[in-house]
């Protein structure tokens, strides 16, 4: 095995990285600003997927410029859920929490397998099969795109946080809901929106991993578990954290495979959050509660 | 009923003469329904067979195939002059299940059993079977056990697993002599789960016993539920052996091919030495071009057989968007095999059924191999595994050359050049 060939792995694991990065960074948004941990998560991300895959098959949107819409949509799917279910729970202890999402997150995968049945779905791009080339590398065309769109909306995301005043005043209400609430701050509300940005973050991670990977009801277990992973091992409630988690689980998993046995790539993940948990428990960029 | 209990009621009293005449005539039907008459009565009566296939649980994708090849098979069969009625039963991928069903499918009146696709659930039908007298054609079960263990009642068209694996490893030879271009390496990627990790153990058996041409220089085991193969691939194209042979499933099988067009993995073919995935419709479908001149050696219908012809059109009309397979296949010829057996004995009854089923001889049949018939242990050896290809967006049959549809194609063209 010759360099070129690490160096193809490696580019391949950190574009996938950059995707999962994207995914989580919902996850961590949420939990960050109202110490929710959102256990439906990958079911969302499941819906966001059918949804670009049903705007392909049905209106010939390409999962890239759906990523609006769907975004979009579950924005308000996010804020609803929150300002109907979750708002009455938040005073409620973790465990009653936990099972609120579990069930929330039990009803769509069962709703998402009535509607659309066990079978995987796909989608076919010309670029599904084209890949650049780049001296001895060679890069996936989707996976470059889904890598520079993720790192876009990561970007556009932190600039909302830093220079809007929604922005700002969720940032207030994370660090003292209370002292929020004090200066007249619509706490309800915003917390709603976060939840609504939280959301539409795994909407727009959905459009993009439809790009690369088959979409089933029984996926999200899978992702919810993915984003706690990452998320974990960036640190809870840090964005920059979530991103470099994702980045790491990328790679570890394509040279845990190829070093190792691509069979045990995922075990390098749970590894690698073991270690993480064991030399610093808030993970790589979280603050020390 | 009810006139036998209202008579003698009504007549308050009946004579010893009426007596005797009506024990006369009593006895007289009796005599005359114990002959021939009663014979082909039975004779006119559909036999009554019991379909076990997974339809829902983990195999249900392939139970409701094997489903459809039988219903689609049954308005042949009348036509036929077959008579057969179906009592279906779902064992929903439990071997447990499966052997209740078959109980209770045989309290409930079958004559014979038919099923039941996963291996460990046929075998538990079998035991039922053999305890109950009551004979059973298996469609699809590939364990040795089921013509080794001395069942009485068990009657298999299907290969057993060493007939399988080595029938596919086998035709390697002939693909390369067919083809004039003998390749010297191969890079074995294979699913996990037990039916790969079998497929695994059976090709590391058999290589060095069928002294085959090739060596298998790396073999990459995978998860059937892997989201992504891009780094499997990768160390596949590494290998650099001439052609690459698979052992998939079917979403893992896009998986690998569309991840090889990516990688730009250029080799003289894709080849399964048996396994699923390659030849079906939405592999098809979802590769286009790149799926084209991938080959898996299983057995498959035999396109010189009008029946199979005539069944697969059936089939096209019922169902556009399924794959009509080898499930679709074998599922018919059990229905087949039954019914034949049924005609034959003239009877319902498990035991005349059972020796008829010893009896069997069917040369008309839709998949590749000699008439049907079966050994002492109830095992058809006139099955033959061939070289289907897909070519023109249809799997082919390019081997054996005696059912062969079209010449096979190897080396493949690279991908980039299927414009």
């Amino acid at each position: 095995m010759d360099a070129t060939f690490f160096l193809n792995v490696t580019s391949s694991g950190l574009l996938t990285g950059l995707v999962y990065g994207l995914m989580a960074l919902g996850l961590s948004v949420i939990f960050g600003v109202m110490r929710v941990v959102n256990f439906a998560h990958g079911d969302l991300m499941v819906v966001a997927m059918y949804a670009a895959f049903l705007l392909f098959t049905k209106l010939g949107i390409q999962p890239v410029p759906a990523l609006p819409l769907v975004a979009g949509g579950l924005f308000v799917v996010g804020y609803l859920l929150q300002r109907v279910l979750i708002n009455r729970f938040l005073g409620a202890t973790e465990h009653i929490q936990f099972l609120l999402l579990l069930s929330v997150a039990i009803i769509i995968t069962n709703v998402v397998l009535m509607v659309f049945g066990p079978d995987a779905r796909n989608i076919q791009l010309d670029a599904s099969f084209e890949s650049y080339s780049v001296g001895p590398l060679v890069l996936d065309k989707v996976r470059v795109i889904a890598a520079i769109t993720a790192g876009g909306v990561a970007a556009l995301l932190w600039a909302f946080f830093r220079y809007t005043t929604t922005g700002t005043a969720i940032r207030a209400c994370a660090d003292n809901p209370v002292g929020a609430r004090v200066v007249g701050l619509d706490v309800e509300k915003l917390y709603a929106v976060t939840f609504g940005i939280g959301a539409a973050c795994v909407g727009a991670a959905g459009c993009l991993l439809l790009l690369l990977v088959d979409v089933h009801p029984h996926l999200s277990s899978d992702y919810t578990l993915l984003g706690f992973i990452i998320v974990i091992l960036g640190g809870l409630g840090s964005l920059g954290g979530a991103l470099l988690g994702g980045i790491l689980v990328g790679l570890s998993e394509a040279l845990s495979g190829v070093l190792i046995a691509p069979s045990l790539k995922s075990m390098f993940s749970f590894g690698l959050l073991i270690l993480v948990l064991l030399l610093r428990p808030q993970g790589i960029l979280g603050k020390k509660p | 009923m009810s006139d036998h209990t209202t008579i003698p009621s009504s007549s308050k009293g009946i004579t010893r003469r009426q007596f005797s005449a009506t024990a006369a005539t009593g006895a007289l039907l009796t005599t005359a329904a114990a002959g021939l008459p009663l014979r082909k009565a039975r004779a006119a009566t559909p036999l009554k067979l019991g379909i076990l296939l997974p339809r829902s649980g983990h195999l249900a994708l392939i139970g409701q195939a094997c489903q459809r090849g039988a219903d689609v098979g049954l308005a042949m069969l009348k036509e036929m002059g077959y008579s057969v009625e179906f009592m279906n039963a779902d064992t929903e991928s439990n071997p447990d299940v499966g052997r209740t069903q078959a109980e209770k499918l045989i309290r409930e009146g079958a004559n014979m059993l038919m099923g039941a696709f996963d291996s460990a659930t046929t075998l538990a039908i079998a035991g039922v079977a053999e305890q109950k007298g009551v004979p059973l054609v298996v469609n699809i079960a590939a364990e040795p056990k089921l013509t080794e263990q001395g069942f009485k009642y068990t009657f298999r068209n299907f290969p057993s697993a060493g007939m399988l694996g080595k029938g596919g490893l086998l035709l390697y030879k002939d693909m390369f002599a067919a083809a004039g271009v003998t390749p010297k390496t191969a890079v074995l990627l294979h699913v996990n789960d037990s039916f790969g990790m079998g497929m695994l153990n059976g090709i590391n058996a058999l290589m060095p016993k069928l002294d085959l041409p090739f060596q298998i220089v790396e073999t990459i085991a995978y998860d059937p539920k892997a989201r992504d193969l891009s780094i499997e691939v990768a160390k596949a194209k590494a290998a650099k052996a001439d052609f690459v042979m698979t052992v998939t499933r079917l979403n893992d099988a896009i998986l690998l091919v569309r991840e090889m067009v990516k990688q730009q993995v250029e080799t003289m073919g894709i080849t399964s030495p048996g396994s699923p995935g390659m030849y079906d419709k939405q592999f098809l479908k979802a590769l286009g071009k790149y799926a084209e001149f991938c080959s898996v050696n299983i057995p498959w219908f035999d396109p010189k057989q009008e029946m199979a012809a005539q069944l697969q059109q059936r089939f096209e009309k019922a169902h556009p968007d399924e794959s009509c397979d080898l499930n679709v296949g074998f599922t018919f010829e059990a229905v087949l095999i039954a019914a034949d057996a049924h005609k034959r004995a003239g009877s319902n009854d498990p035991a005349a059924l059972t020796e008829a089923l010893r009896a069997t001889n069917i040369a008309k049949r839709v998949m590749i191999g000699g008439a049907i018939k079966f050994e002492a242990n109830g095992q058809n050896m006139n099955l033959r595994s061939a070289v289907v290809q897909n070519l023109n967006g249809k799997p082919t049959v390019v081997l054996p050359a005696e059912s062969a549809e079209a010449k096979f194609v190897f080396p493949m063209p690279p991908f980039k050049s299927r414009g």
